[in-house]
């Protein structure tokens, strides 16, 4: 099982997302992942990346959402964001974070039994806002969150 | 392989929190080897889902954005002590993992 899985690591690393690809359905895992959208997380743009997630609708920027996340990180690869909202029926939540690279960080669904909090940690190139953009009762809204960060987290 | 991920999960009076820690390099494919000053390759986690009792509660989709060795922490509701939690992540590279924790 590990020399497999060593083989497949090197081949999707010399090669392109095929490989990968085929690698993640030779390991099929026992859950059932839903798809991963690629085109989201590979856009440079805001607008690009919020596009495949949202479509063309634009989020109201809404006072339900809270982006908690500290007005200054002194390390932009490790920012806490918490994203709650008491926006009723939550079915996702995604952080973004416009300046950077990859604009989309995280996008979460939720389901019925989660409550709409949730906290994890996000990198950033350079000071900015972090966006979060809230799906609730098949709508969109927004709030954010300035953040001043004074050693970049996603260079070389 | 090494120890790769953590869960705490608890009754909290209310409902169950979860805190979760996954060990992993989330490289986002755009950092250079400052030896070489060939790009080293993206490997993130792409999807983590959890589960109460084999439902899913949370997918989570993750770009490189994430930090490296990614927190996450959540509450849900309709879970009782004893019962299971199970995350799962896979990663760009085909990598994955996952562990189960009893909510305490």
């Amino acid at each position: 099982m590990d020399t497999t899985r060593r083989i497949i690591l090197k081949a999707s690393m010399a090669a392109s997302t095929l490989a990968v690809a085929a690698g993640a359905n030779l390991l099929t895992p026992t859950t059932v992942f839903a798809a991963w959208p690629a085109k989201a997380f590979e856009a440079k743009k805001m607008d690009v990346a919020m596009n495949v997630i949202t479509g063309k609708a634009r989020p109201t920027t809404s006072a339900d959402i809270t982006v908690d996340a500290p007005d200054i990180a002194e390390n932009g690869a490790v920012v806490s964001v918490k994203v709650t909202t008491t926006l009723p029926k939550v079915e996702s939540m995604s952080v973004y974070v416009p300046v950077n690279a990859f604009p989309l960080s995280a996008s979460y669904i939720l389901s019925s039994q989660m409550e709409a909090s949730i906290s994890g940690r996000i990198k950033m190139a350079k000071t900015a806002d972090i966006i979060a953009i809230v799906k609730s009762n098949g709508k969109l809204y927004t709030a954010k969150k300035a953040v001043k960060v004074t050693l970049g987290g996603c260079g070389g | 392989m090494a120890r790769k991920m953590k869960i705490r999960a608890w009754d909290n009076g209310k409902n169950t929190s979860i805190k979760a820690i996954i060990f992993h390099p989330m490289e986002t494919g755009l950092r250079k080897d400052k030896k070489t000053g060939k790009k080293i390759p993206g490997h993130f986690i792409t999807e983590v889902t959890c589960e109460h009792n084999g439902k899913n509660i949370l997918t989570c989709l993750w770009g490189p954005g994430v930090s490296k060795n990614p927190f996450i922490s959540f509450n849900f509701n309709g879970a009782k002590k004893g019962d299971s939690v199970k995350i799962s992540w896979v990663d760009n590279q085909g990598g994955k993992g996952g562990s189960t924790a009893n909510i305490s």
